[in-house]
């Protein structure tokens, strides 16, 4: 489903990602852990072009998103992205969170996307919270709506970049869970993370990153019990 | 003390009529002046070079020479140059909404510049198109920042409104000039204009209030 061929990243001299090649097929979870300074987050920016890779080919159901050519608005519909801070429009109550992409950008009426988003915010446990607004949220309340709020776009890849870095403990939980229930629809999902215990549940596989390159790109049980690299030893005992 | 106000109570009605030009001008360009300045705001924050240079050099050239040349120029060089023969209210309408532009739209790029990024990025990645988060996301929240600097930007504009008067538009400050001159007396005409600008000011700064407390229910 979505192909990376040997990216790279530059910001200005610094490389922080140094020519990556993987494949996420579809249904497929993949979690994406490494320190910090890794490039796991430009990784995964890189896969809705929140930013272009340097050098390098994305194709995403054997449409090359890398292409200068590519309508990236389109393509973005297709992808869904929950962010480490929500980044949920504060202006706007929850209900129309929800509903603004659907009716401004995909052209959906108005009464469906309402019907959609209420349902929606049903399966995160929020359907009483449709009319208030993000401030009166708490962290993990606010991204069960960012989730949701992708999910009304009917997204074929969600990409999460450290979904619940920013929550206080007792949420990342709740946080979690909508992410298992989703991982069990079969949705095909990216995410950056420093929650080990939920990659090696929930994910497929693990991509290991280290100062922008891919060290390892094997399923959890073999990660977590035997890393090859040595790189990816030292980072496990430092975290587990 | 040589004060008699029982002259001026005839021509009390005559420089309350002022009120309607004052307003007019000042309404209209605070209206168009934010509009006006949004877009010069949206271009300045774009990437898009020419006009970029174009919209910096506007604002320079306008906040950078006095306002009354300004309206000297426009009211007396329109019919010069084009042969149009600009009236007053227009003239001073077209003054003020490039003038406060130019101020306005540096406030407003301030205020954009202020959203936070993930903003951006939330809207970018739900595929929003550029022109949509603008008006949609980004400006609205913009806005919301700098309320009470355009509350002083409106407040300042009702007073330099004043100015209207060296065309001879009927406005508060012209009507005082007209009474001053009918009964040769300065104090009471000028006391009054000066008590009805500041009556406006403060409606105006209760009008602000409200509509801030409102715009924050959000928060």
């Amino acid at each position: 489903m979505i192909k990376i061929d040997n990216i790279t990243k530059s910001f200005g001299s610094l490389n922080v990602l140094k020519g990556i090649s993987t494949e996420i097929g579809k249904g497929e979870v993949v979690a994406i852990i490494g320190p910090s300074g890794s490039g796991k987050s430009t990784l995964l920016r890189c896969m809705n072009l929140l930013e272009v890779p340097t050098s390098g080919k994305i194709t995403i159901n054997g449409q090359e998103i890398t292409d200068p050519k590519a309508n990236v608005m389109a393509i973005r519909q297709q992808i869904g992205m929950v962010f480490q801070h929500f980044h949920l429009f504060p202006h706007m109550t929850v209900l129309n969170n929800l509903t603004y992409a659907p009716t401004k950008v995909k052209g959906m009426a108005k009464s469906e996307a309402e019907k959609k988003a209420r349902e929606l915010l049903a399966r995160v446990g929020l359907a009483d919270k449709a009319d208030v607004f993000p401030s009166r949220l708490s962290g993990g309340q606010k991204q069960r709506v960012a989730i949701a709020r992708s999910l009304v776009m009917e997204p074929q890849i969600m990409l999460f970049d450290e979904p619940t870095s920013a929550l206080d403990p007792e949420m990342v939980k709740e946080v979690l869970e909508v992410m298992k229930g989703l991982a069990h629809t079969g949705m095909t999902m990216a995410i950056v993370t420093h929650e080990m215990r939920f990659a090696e549940e929930v994910s497929d596989r693990i991509l290991f990153l280290d100062d922008g390159r891919l060290l390892e790109d094997t399923p959890p049980k073999q990660f977590f019990q035997n890393p090859k690299s040595e790189r990816a030893k030292q980072f496990l005992e430092k975290v587990r | 003390m040589n004060l008699d106000f029982a002259q001026i109570v005839p021509y009390i009605p005559f420089i309350l009529q002022g009120i309607k030009g004052t307003l007019l001008v000042t309404l209209i360009s605070v209206v168009l002046g934010f509009i006006w300045g949004s877009i010069l705001a949206l271009i300045k924050i774009s990437k898009f070079g020419p006009l970029n240079w174009l919209a910096v050099a506007y604002t320079s050239v306008f906040r950078g020479t006095p306002l009354i040349l300004q309206l000297t120029l426009v009211y007396f060089a329109t019919p010069q140059l084009t042969g149009y023969n600009i009236s007053q209210l227009e003239a001073a309408v077209l003054t003020f909404t490039l003038n406060s532009g130019a101020y306005i739209s540096e406030t407003i790029r301030g205020g954009i510049m202020a959203v936070d990024k993930g903003q951006w990025e939330a809207a970018k990645a739900l595929g929003v198109p550029y022109r949509r988060m603008m008006l949609d996301i980004i400006l609205p929240q913009g806005v919301k920042n700098i309320l009470p600097a355009l509350v002083n930007e409106t407040i300042a504009l009702l007073k330099e409104s004043a100015l209207v008067s060296t065309i001879g538009l009927a406005d508060i400050m012209q009507n005082a000039n007209v009474v001053k001159g009918a009964i040769f007396r300065y104090f009471e005409p000028y006391l009054i204009a000066g008590f009805l600008y500041y009556v406006m000011v403060m409606i105006l700064t209760w009008v602000a209030r409200v509509v801030e407390r409102r715009m924050r229910r959000s928060d």
